[in-house]
């Protein structure tokens, strides 16, 4: 039984993997890109943005999954996004507006001094973003976007929403099925083990950067 | 001749406060200016223009002959037109700005080593170009009195030797004209003496140098010249001691007044 469970809740994990990988790959850009239009200085497209980020991190993530995968048929009666592809528009949609906050906060946070030290020192501005500020970025934005990952981790399991099922749907299976309750809280270790291994990560990653404050 | 000439400059953030008035500058060779004013005169306005930094409505800025920035004329340069110019000036920041990711050497050779890839005979030569940038800054340190602390990082520095390192990193530059925005405003009293020790130093070696401050005895003993600024004109200038100890004009007198008085 143990083994059987163990495979059932590892191809769930691999879902819930899946989800969290492919979410950092595309929202992290994307915020990236939000971040500069939202810092924007043609008004409008500032304005724009920040409405977006406010209705996205104002609604639950879960409202706004079966609204990705319901809307488009019911709304406009478009054919349905596969179950995948809308958690993971809905995912990617609403990391990086949550990233791209921090991302802005990390970039505004650094003195105006900075570029202009390399202004005047007849750096390019690309040399000043990619020798200067980049690392200032990074070390500020290191301890929020490990809180924001470790929350998505744990927000995959929203998945299931819309039917896609990921690592505590196969574990609850077995309550029906077996009247088991213990696989439940297996999947626990699963997700206690992973979120540990990303808290030595980022440790690790603060403490290379400890060598300088900003 | 002059190597600095600046004319007519003016510059106002809004519309109904114009923040520099007209202000006429001309700079010798291996010569020492202190601008001193009260806050809100425009003094770092005016060395943010010269830098670069700020862009002036009207005037010109003229270097050893070259004209590097008329006002009037609306063309967009390329960056790496505005970054030549830029060159010809160095400019020490009031709160440092050193780059706190770079020990005290790398801070001092981090933009020479930039621009060093972008010479011509960079691929041929860099073991040398890159050898000669490290020997270099650390002359620079050695001249600033911090030998033995280039392989510290800004934050294991007093603002004293902040400030030192930012000196030597804007001279690895080579600019024509260095700037002082009150290089010593941000510092404990007891740090500032370090500084103004190593500016005194500079101007003995005939580096030319504009230097905004508030540390009138400095002005009067290490500059040449002494430029008082009030609400964006330069209401007196002349030699330093004669501006310091016996100012001509009623304002100049009013403000050196009230400043012995602080
Ligand atoms: N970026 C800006 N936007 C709007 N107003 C500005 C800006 N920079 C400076 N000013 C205004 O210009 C005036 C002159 O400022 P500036 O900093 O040049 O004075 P200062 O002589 O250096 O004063 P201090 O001795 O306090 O440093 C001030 O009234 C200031 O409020
Ligand atoms: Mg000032």
């Amino acid at each position: 039984m143990f083994w059987s469970v163990t495979a059932s809740l590892l191809e769930g994990f691999g879902m819930t993997l899946k989800i969290f990988v492919l979410t950092l790959v595309f929202a992290i850009p994307l915020g990236l890109l939000i971040s500069f239009g939202a810092m924007s200085k043609f008004r409008p497209l500032k304005w724009l943005i920040k409405t977006f980020v406010w209705i996205i991190r104002g609604t639950p993530l879960m409202l706004q999954l079966i609204i990705i995968y319901f809307g488009p048929g019911l709304l406009f009666d478009w054919e349905l996004l596969p179950r995948f592809a809308a958690v993971m528009v809905a995912f990617v949609i609403n990391y990086a507006c949550y990233f791209s906050e921090i991302f802005r906060g990390g970039i505004e946070a650094i003195p105006k001094g900075q570029y202009e030290a390399g202004q005047v020192l007849g750096m390019t501005k690309s040399q000043i973003f990619f020798k200067v500020l980049l690392l200032q970025v990074i070390k500020r934005i290191v301890p929020p976007m490990s809180n924001e990952i470790i929350t998505l981790v744990k927000d995959t399991a929203l998945a299931r929403t819309i039917s896609v099922y990921e690592i505590i749907w196969n574990a609850q299976v077995y309550i029906k099925s077996a009247g088991l309750i213990w696989p439940l809280f297996y999947t626990g270790v699963y997700y206690l083990v992973f979120c540990g291994i990303l808290t030595l990560l980022f440790g690790y990653l603060e403490r290379k950067l400890d060598y300088f404050r900003v | 001749m002059a190597i600095l000439e600046i004319s007519n400059l003016q510059k106002s953030f809004d519309k109904d406060t114009p923040v520099l008035r007209g202000i006429d500058l001309s700079l010798e060779q291996g010569e020492t200016v202190a601008i001193i004013g009260s806050s809100g005169s425009g003094k770092t306005t005016l060395l943010r223009c010269i830098n670069f930094l700020e862009t002036p409505d009207q005037g010109t800025i003229r270097v050893g002959g070259e004209t590097l920035l008329d006002a009037s004329d609306r063309r967009t340069y390329k960056e790496s037109e505005i970054r030549k110019k830029r060159l010809h000036f160095g400019l020490v920041f009031q709160s440092f700005n050193l780059f706190p990711q770079y020990t005290a050497l790398e801070n001092v050779t981090l933009a020479s080593l930039l621009l060093a890839k972008e010479a011509p005979d960079y691929q041929s030569h860099h073991k040398e170009l890159t050898a000669a940038i490290w020997e270099k800054g650390r002359t620079l340190l050695r001249q600033v009195g911090l030998a033995e602390k280039q392989d510290l990082y800004p934050h294991q520095l007093s603002g004293g030797q902040q400030q030192r390192v930012a000196i030597a990193r804007a001279l690895a530059q080579n600019p024509d004209i260095l700037c002082f925005d009150e290089p010593t405003s941000a510092l404990d009293p007891e740090l500032t003496g370090e500084v103004l020790k190593v500016i005194r130093g500079l101007a003995e070696q005939k580096t030319t140098m504009i230097i905004v401050t508030h540390e009138m005895a400095f002005a009067r003993d290490v500059a040449d010249r002494v430029i008082f600024m009030d609400e964006g004109v330069i209401v007196e200038e002349g030699p330093a001691k004669q501006v310091i100890s016996h100012p001509q004009q009623e304002r100049t007198r009013q403000f050196l007044a009230r400043f012995q008085g602080a």
